[in-house]
């Protein structure tokens, strides 16, 4: 199991960074995506997988029992995703509004002459 | 969209999700669920609803511009925040009523806190969702 | 117990920005609220600043959860002289933005995105978890994304989407380290993991992690290889926003740098060689990208870059008198870049450029002014007794004393083209008749009222005193930055402050 997610995040690294280095602006935004979720495998993978039950507390119990799974990785995970949801909301409007100001997709087009401010 | 069955069955939908949403909101601090969780299934239900019946009668049926309820729920988490801070405890320590309300059952700082929450995530995805809806299409 | 007026500066920021989000569009009051709410805070900073020097640690448990298991808010002398810092920032700026920053842009909350700007920068000062120093961050950048792209103009957006792109990949770099540092200790509190880390035995991992920490770090404050977005992007928002963005924000992941590279990794001989090679390359680079560049704001982007490598440099020296020379700079940096933005700002609202080639004139229209902001460049290039010259000396004496001769060469050169740069641009724009143009150029700041334009000089002017302070009455810095330097060298007490049962409390 351990094996296969590190392959995975292995290769949502690489697509990432791989889709960063292409000249379209959308496939820029798909590699940030993969990164993101590459980097948050990583934290899933490294907080060590446990085949156990969730971490919540019974009705009927006080602390934990038997063989739980680490809660801080997952709330790790879940605040990392939050704030990429909102940055990559944040990225799509930008990129839509770039698009919308120059027509073009390609990154190599983004070469507006210095204007004073 | 034109589909008559969407529109009728978002009708009834809405107000059984918005319902749903709460239960999530309010059974989250041992259980699974939240103010996160439920914000986004309340906006969802919203989203739904636009679907269904064009973009302007949710803004109408939501009377508010959604960018409205980010401040709200941003006070109420930092009013149940800071209510820790006025008998001496730290910033963000969880109070809780001695006795539980019939239904929710235990009430205290972190169930406002979460409601503060519900309400900036409604906020946040509403006006992301309607802006992108409404410059698209 | 703890204490909970270590926050304060952060939740009054937070206050501040919900109440300016409930009068979204009533320009007028939002001003109001928040230049008030910058003084409150900075009442607050200075609070904080005294109880800090008196106690040495300030701690607070958030939500009551013990260290290591809670997030911790630590408050030493290095990051309350910070909050201090920032503070003075962020009220100046906050007064010049109530006429720098145009009515459209306010309409779209320029000034709760300000406030959130600011408060993500407090709590990055103040917290003691790694993990929720990534949170802070995020919340640094979302906000500067927005300031970023305020107004939404051509050249604006453009920049934004180098901006963006960079600093989403530092954000990162930054969780892979974070979760690297997870796995190997399983603990986040940052006292934890600098007693975790020294027990480790496979030091090539502990090296690895440091070095993307370094990478993440090293995109938002713009060291060598990675600098490239901040020249391409500076320039193009608003003054107030552009001041902001370069007296606080590269200095926000020099102050992680600094934090984590002498509490969680020591930096061994590699470590610490690499720094100095970055160090040196950001010098040079900087300088010379600043050599070449005409428009004014482009010249202080890179120059941003250059002085970086001051104090990646002094980080790489690792010496008590270098981590002191850093410290010292770093004070002197934030007040002084925040205020040449500023100080640009007015000179464009005067000739409606910054290009160098049609600026001139400026000394013999507006003297005062121009003596004034005279003081601010040539603090920033640190002639003696100005600001930048004591730190310098304790570099330079550093580099003697580590024998990194080449760190040494690069900052004598950097410091002369950084002269000569100021110089050039001095002469430029102040003394060389201003060249004649088809359409004039209108003047708007002389069409100000005496009240607006005030309002636009007064920030410049109290920053321009407080690094005159610090240049003038650099003894008092110097015992400041020595204590630092002695904290950041002596983990002890914060480790103990932070995780000890005898929590200090005044």
């Amino acid at each position: 199991m351990e094996l296969l997610l590190i392959i995975l995040i292995g290769v949502l690294y690489a697509t990432g960074i791989f889709m960063m280095l292409r000249r379209s602006m959308v496939k820029l935004l798909i590699g940030l995506i993969l990164l993101g979720n590459g980097a948050n495998m990583l934290i899933f993978v490294l907080g060590g997988i446990t085949t156990g039950k969730p971490p919540i507390i019974g009705e009927s119990e006080k602390i934990l029992s038997g063989i739980y799974a680490d809660p801080i990785p997952q709330s790790l995970i879940l605040t990392a995703i939050v704030i990429s949801f909102g940055l990559q909301a944040f990225a799509i409007v930008l990129l839509k509004r770039v698009y919308v100001l120059i027509e073009t997709d390609d990154l190599n087009d983004l070469t507006t002459p210095e204007t004073d401010i | 969209m034109k589909s008559v069955i969407l529109r009728t069955a978002s009708n009834y939908l809405l107000p059984l999700l918005l319902l749903f949403s709460v239960f999530i909101l309010v059974r989250g601090h041992y259980s699974p669920g939240g103010g996160f969780v439920g914000g986004l299934m309340a906006s969802i239900a919203f989203v739904l609803h636009a679907f269904a019946n064009k973009l302007e009668n949710t803004r109408k049926l939501l009377r508010y511009p959604p960018g409205a309820f980010i401040p709200v729920g941003l006070a109420i988490a930092l009013l149940s925040g800071l209510a820790p801070v006025f008998i001496g405890k730290p910033f963000l320590t969880a109070l809780w009523f001695s006795t539980p309300v019939p239904i929710i059952g235990l009430v205290g700082t972190p169930l406002f806190f979460d409601i503060g929450v519900f309400f900036v995530v409604i906020g946040i995805t509403l006006s992301i969702l309607f802006n992108i809806s409404e410059n698209i299409l | 117990m703890t204490d909970n007026s270590i926050i304060l500066p952060v939740i009054a920021h937070l206050f501040t920005a919900v109440l300016l989000i409930f009068f979204w569009r009533k320009v007028r009051i939002q001003q109001a609220v928040s230049v008030a709410g910058n003084i409150l805070i900075l009442g607050f900073s200075i609070g904080l600043f005294i109880k800090t020097w008196r106690a040495g640690y300030l701690t607070m448990q958030a939500g009551d959860w013990q260290a290591p298991f809670g997030i911790t808010f630590v408050s030493d002398v290095f990051s309350s002289t910070m909050i201090l810092l920032a503070g003075i920032a962020g009220l100046a700026v906050s007064i010049y933005s109530t006429v720098g920053i145009s009515r459209h842009r306010i309409q779209y909350g320029y000034f709760p995105i300000f406030h959130f700007l600011l408060l993500g920068l407090n709590g990055a000062f103040l917290t003691g978890d790694i993990f929720n120093l990534y949170v802070w961050f995020e919340v640094i950048i979302i906000s500067s994304f927005v300031l970023m792209t305020l107004g939404g103009r051509k050249p604006q957006v453009e920049g934004a989407i180098k901006y963006v792109t960079l600093n989403l990949l530092a954000s990162v770099m930054f969780l892979t380290a974070v979760a690297i540092l997870y796995g190997l200790t399983g603990s986040l509190n940052m006292a934890d993991l600098s007693l975790k880390m020294a027990k480790i035995e496979n030091r090539g991992l502990v090296n690895i992690t440091g070095l993307l920490f370094f990478l993440g770090f090293g995109i938002k404050s713009a060291v060598f290889p990675l600098y490239f977005w901040l020249p391409s992007s500076y320039h193009t928002p608003p003054s107030a926003i552009a001041a902001v963005f370069g007296g606080l924000l590269t200095k926000v992941g020099v102050y992680a740098l600094l934090r984590v590279f002498t509490l969680i990794f020591i930096p061994d001989e590699f470590t610490a060689t690499m720094f100095t090679i970055v160090a040196t390359a950001t010098l040079l680079t900087g300088a010379f990208g600043a050599f070449i560049k005409r428009n004014i704001r482009k010249l202080f982007s890179y120059l941003i870059v250059c002085h970086i490598g001051f104090l990646i440099g002094g980080l790489g020296m690792h010496t008590s008198e270098a981590l002191a020379g850093t410290v010292f700079y770093l004070i002197h940096d934030i007040i002084v870049k925040t205020n040449i933005f500023l100080a640009a700002g007015i000179m464009y609202k005067i000739s409606g450029t910054t290009n160098m080639d049609k600026l001139g004139g400026l000394y013999a229209d507006y003297p005062k002014l121009s003596l004034l902001v005279a003081v601010v460049l040539f603090s920033m290039v640190g002639i003696p007794p100005l600001s930048g010259f004591w730190p310098k000396i304790w570099l330079f004496d550093a580099a003697f004393s580590t024998d990194t001769w080449y760190l040494l060469i690069a900052m004598i050169i950097a410091s002369f083209i950084t002269l000569f740069v100021i110089a050039r641009l001095w002469s430029d724009a102040f003394w060389k008749t201003r060249p004649v143009q088809e359409v004039p150029p209108t003047d708007d700041f002389s069409a100000m009222s005496w009240y607006r334009r005030s309002l636009l000089v007064t920030p410049v002017l109290v920053l321009a005193a407080v690094s005159l302070y610090i240049g003038f009455g650099a003894e008092h810095i110097a015992r400041l930055s020595e204590r630092i330097a002695t904290d950041l060298k002596d983990t002890a007490p914060y480790i103990k402050a932070v995780l000890g049962r005898e929590i200090v409390n005044f």
